[in-house]
């Protein structure tokens, strides 16, 4: 103890003031909802981890806990974080959100982000991916690929994030297909395999010959291989469960924004702010186009293209809601605030949004 | 060689004190060997373990926080075991407990006063031992397996809190995510002491223990509740109705897995969310066995509980390992003490496998 | 047409597992052994069942080394029940409770791997029989088993004296001893056969169903299967009913969702349940039904008196 206080003196005597900071690595602490390997949500949050791990070298050292469940327990986990003298603290799940504000109140001098939420503090940023930017290049491959013009959409939970996503992809599809119909199905829950696994043999015996998810597991990959149908995979690149069947997923890519975020710290420039990244910035990528022919390709990539450069907004009129009342004139486009509460589905959903 | 159990003719005074002890011992020997298995310090894997979550005023309260509904859940679930009545769904009463409870200040909000919150803990009460009887009353009307009705609930009241808190319970200004507004801060069970976190349900579940122990060894009822427990017809002959007894034990302890629940939610998470328990109530069947249906056991059983979770969080921060270790050393902790309260009733005696089977063909 | 037969397909599937593990504690049950442990004995088979796949590319070394773990976990249950004659309720949830936290340690190394799946096996002739070709004669062989399962094991339970034996070792131990039956040791073998279908029905789990190790994959299915158990009235061939019943709801209530039928999908999930503990309470309600088939020592340690 007493060599480190005496290398740490030397070491700031030498190299004045600036280093010495680097010299006691900055601290970022995760607090995962799901276990790091669940090949999902929480996973792809792991591997940002590892990546803000290895390419910020001794500056930084990252810990992690896995599997705390939402509610009291979260509230512990993240304090116990503060405590121990965390600098910077990554809740990813939406469940965190009130317990971060609350703990983040009692530990003014930590840095707190929270994924996927709305509230926001002093030391509190609220950070999300734009995935529906993805959704709605999805939806574009689908209505070129599908035969049937119908595609089966494995849904979570009815929260905004998702009901986006719904609609960005029949928004994707009816830009190529205007008659482009979307089944959906809810099966309440993130990740059940067998349940995620019926629910897309469900949407294929109904006539269903694309699937894509909200939900992470890839059962409905393997079964959309079985059965001859294409899929999309979600939060991973999920090739592996079906080489001749993924024609492409949105792949959760936050290590990018998290070595932003945890440089802001070292260098002092960290401030609150709401975050919301889309394709451009890289917070989300589209793994690689394959099982389609060039044409479709091409246009994928011209989509994606302009979404980056901002030219295109999926969200962009007209559009009119399911009851077929106007929500976008021409040309609008739908501002966050709207987009980050979204409960209605647009024009041409085959279904009921639970309420 | 078999093991081979001979009765004693009248419980052991001596293990009904050591059986708990000896069982922890096997626990941590055998979790010293596990620890070593996969490369981890035993001692100071078993510090963390046991030892951290009480060195400070921190992890105390939250130690409180943690096991205070496994407390008062086990408590009322080793009554309800006693009586021979296998209530699996505790986790549906706490459910229901936290959705009723929480009607005041969700659909009433506007009513703001000192009321508030203890109309909150009887509704949780009231909503949980309601639960609490439908398989207490198909049991008795229909003879209806309870073990089955009251886990079937258990998915039933999970789903319901769901369809609540995404549909007409949720907050308004809230974004439509799946959470019912905050509470105002007359329903919100406050904390003991200034120090930390630890609320009221702590002390509800003290108060639950010692209520209990009362019951079953100073009064008739809780004679009776052993009684018709141990030999149903002899409680029949003593005049004990079993019906009345199914309803009592489920009552109570849904009635006290409902105030786990609504102290839950008031005082720990301040809101109603999709999910508002991480087991508990499957939790306390353990907690009621491995403090030996013994309400004061149930207490100390709670904390040790308590204290296993809390230090399988730090062994994942400090030493990386998997929260599953801390599940299987739980399991492994129930089993020594199963395995141990044999050691009560029971001498255990090796039998070499040559010597005639006199057990066999004689009574 | 068509379409039936692809939902009961999908039927047939999400059964099979309730079918074998409900069989097997239904055997259980009848020497009058209470296993609540069949999530632990099943999540363990269907990691076992997994790995083993992986690492030999054999699913059928996958499907034994599911049997086997879940034997194993049945034994430790059996000798603290039987051996130890510890509380049966308390202890089949520690091994729910432990088959949870081991298998999770165990599959760790596994999650998100591709699985072997187990190919369906066409049987010559009776697979091109229009309608139940497809439904029966083209599927897997875990399917296959499980019909024979539950026939052999109505069989075995009713029309032979061993099955005799073990229904009255359930009925009443203190007579079955008296008699010189040797209790314990047909409870062990029951347990250990009850472990082997919970074992099986991972397997199919982690092989058929869903070929990839998810952790919990089991999803309650063991809790379902004991219910079954008592819904089938303690009667196998009710088992097929019930498991079918079950798996159609299920699978029914995601073809409502995908016609666009707007009832609450929380509704919908829970209809499972509550369908379960409707035949429950009417079942139970015809006193003669439950009297004659609840093997009435059911639960109840033993311990031969010297």
């Amino acid at each position: 103890m007493k060599l480190r206080i005496l290398g740490l003196t030397l070491a700031a005597a030498i190299v004045g003031s600036a280093s010495a900071q680097a010299q006691d690595p900055v601290e970022a602490c995760f607090v995962y909802v799901g276990s790091k390997t669940d090949g999902g949500w929480t996973q792809a949050h792991d591997i940002g981890r590892q990546e803000a791990d290895n390419l910020m070298g001794d500056a930084v050292t990252t810990k992690f806990v896995e599997n705390i469940p939402e509610g009291a327990d979260a509230e512990r986990a993240i304090e116990r974080f503060a405590r121990s003298g965390c600098d910077i603290i990554f809740t990813t799940s939406f469940g965190f959100m009130d317990p971060t504000i609350k703990v983040a109140k009692k530990y003014p001098d930590v840095k707190f982000e929270h994924a996927t939420g709305y509230k926001t503090a002093d030391n509190v940023t609220s950070y999300n991916s734009r995935f529906y930017e993805g959704r709605y290049i999805i939806g574009q491959i689908a209505a070129k690929m599908s035969k049937t013009g119908v595609a089966g959409y494995i849904a979570s939970f009815p929260i905004p994030e998702v009901v986006q996503g719904i609609n960005a992809f029949l928004l994707g599809a009816q830009s190529v297909n205007p008659d482009f119909k979307l089944k959906v199905v809810w099966v309440n829950s993130w990740f059940d395999a067998g349940k995620e696994a019926d629910a897309a043999k469900a949407l294929i015996d109904q006539g269903v010959d694309i699937l894509t998810q909200h939900t992470d597991s890839t059962a409905p990959m393997q079964v959309a291989a079985e059965r001859g149908a294409h899929a999309f995979g979600q939060a991973s690149d999920m090739i592996k469960a079906g080489p001749e069947t993924q024609l492409s997923a949105i792949v959760d890519t936050w290590g990018a924004y998290y070595i932003k975020r945890i440089q802001a710290v070292i260098d002092g420039t960290w401030e609150s702010q709401s975050s919301w990244d889309g394709l451009a910035e890289g917070i989300l990528t589209m793994a690689p186009y394959t099982n389609m022919p060039d044409d479709v390709k091409a246009m994928a990539e011209e989509t994606e293209a302009k979404i980056k450069s901002g030219e295109l907004h999926p969200f962009t009129g007209p559009i009119n809601k399911q009851d077929g009342t106007q929500w976008l004139a021409e040309g609008e486009t739908a501002d966050d605030g709207t987009l980050l509460g979204m409960n209605f589905y647009v024009e041409g959903v085959d279904d009921k949004l639970p309420q | 060689m078999r093991l081979e159990l001979e009765k004693r003719s009248e419980h052991s005074t001596f293990y009904s004190i050591a059986s708990p002890f000896i069982a922890i011992g096997l626990t941590l020997v055998f979790g010293a060997i596990l620890f070593a298995v996969i490369g981890e310090d035993p001692a100071e894997a078993l510090y963390i373990y046991f030892v951290s979550p009480l060195t400070s005023t921190w992890s105390l309260h939250e130690l409180a926080v943690k096991s205070a509904p496994l407390i008062l859940i086990g408590a009322g679930l080793s009554l309800c075991f006693l009586s021979s009545n296998w209530n699996i769904g505790a986790e549906g009463q706490f459910v229901m407990g936290a959705v009723v409870g929480s009607m005041m200040p969700i659909v009433f909000p506007d009513v703001q006063n000192s009321l508030v919150l203890p109309l909150m803990i009887i509704m949780g009460m009231a909503g949980g031992a309601a639960y609490a009887f439908i398989p207490a009353f198909l049991k008795t009307r229909f003879g209806t397996n309870e073990i089955l009705t009251s886990l079937m609930l258990v998915y039933v009241a999970q789903l319901f809190l769901d369809w609540l808190v995404r549909g007409p319970w949720r907050n308004p200004e809230g974004f439509n995510f799946p959470e019912s507004r905050a509470f105002h801060e007359y329903a919100i069970l406050p904390e003991v002491l200034e120090s930390g976190r630890a609320h009221y349900g702590a002390v509800f579940a003290i108060l639950a223990v010692l209520g209990l122990a009362i019951l079953l060894s100073k009064t008739l009822k809780g004679f009776e509740i052993q009684v018709t427990g141990q030999a149903p017809r002899a409680g029949r002959f003593g005049g004990f109705s079993t019906a009345k007894m199914t309803f009592f034990a489920f009552l109570l302890s849904g009635a006290l897995a409902g105030l786990a629940g609504v102290s839950e939610v008031s005082g720990a998470v301040q809101q109603l969310r999709p999910v508002v328990s991480p087991g508990y109530g499957f939790t306390a069947i353990i907690v009621a066995f491995l403090g030996r249906l013994n309400p004061i056991g149930v207490l100390f059983a709670g904390i040790l509980l308590g204290i296993s979770y809390l230090g399988g969080e730090e062994a994942q921060i400090v030493l990386g390992l998997s929260d599953k270790i801390t599940r299987v050393f739980q399991g492994m902790l129930l089993f020594f003490v199963l395995a141990c309260d044999t050691l009560i009733l029971y001498r255990i005696r090796l039998v070499s496998k040559r010597a005639p089977s006199l057990a066999m063909g004689e009574n | 047409m068509e379409l039936a037969v692809a939902v009961i397909i999908t039927i047939v599937t999400a059964a099979t597992p309730l079918l074998i593990a409900a069989t097997g504690e239904l055997v259980v049950e009848r020497s009058g052994v209470l296993n609540l442990g069949v999530e632990g004995m099943m999540v363990i088979g269907a990691v076992v069942a997994f790995a083993i796949a992986h690492g030999t590319g054999s699913p059928y070394m996958g499907i034994i080394g599911g049997i086997a773990a879940g034997v194993f976990l049945s034994l430790l249950f059996g000798f603290l029940t039987l051996t130890l004659a510890t509380n049966q309720v308390a202890t089949g949830l520690a091994l729910t409770l432990l088959g949870l936290g081991l298998s999770g340690a165990i599959g760790e190394p596994y999650v998100g791997l591709p699985g072997t799946k187990l190919q369906p096996i066409e049987i010559p002739l009776l697979a091109d029989i229009p309608f139940f070709g497809p439904v029966f004669f083209k599927q897997d062989i875990i399917v296959y088993v499980s019909f024979a399962l539950v026939a052999g094991v109505a069989w075995f339970l009713f029309r032979t004296r061993s099955g005799l034996t073990l229904r009255s070792v359930g009925d009443s131990q203190t007579s079955a001893h008296t008699l010189g039956i040797p209790v314990i040791r047909i409870r062990y073998l029951a347990v250990m056969f009850g472990g082997a279908c919970a074992g099986l029905a991972g397997a199919q789990l982690s092989l058929a169903y869903t070929p990839q190790w998810v952790e919990n994959m089991t999803a309650g299915r063991g809790w379902i299967a004991l219910a079954l158990v008592v819904f089938a009235s303690w009667r196998p061939l009710r088992v097929i009913a019930g498991a079918y019943l079950f798996g159609a709801v299920t699978i029914g209530q995601l073809h409502a969702q995908a016609l666009g039928f707007g009832i609450p999908s929380q509704l919908l999930s829970s209809l499972p349940y509550l369908a379960t503990i409707a035949v429950l309470v009417i079942i139970s309600r015809d006193r003669r039904l439950t009297l004659v088939n609840t093997p009435a020592s059911l639960g109840k340690p033993f311990v031969p008196d010297r």
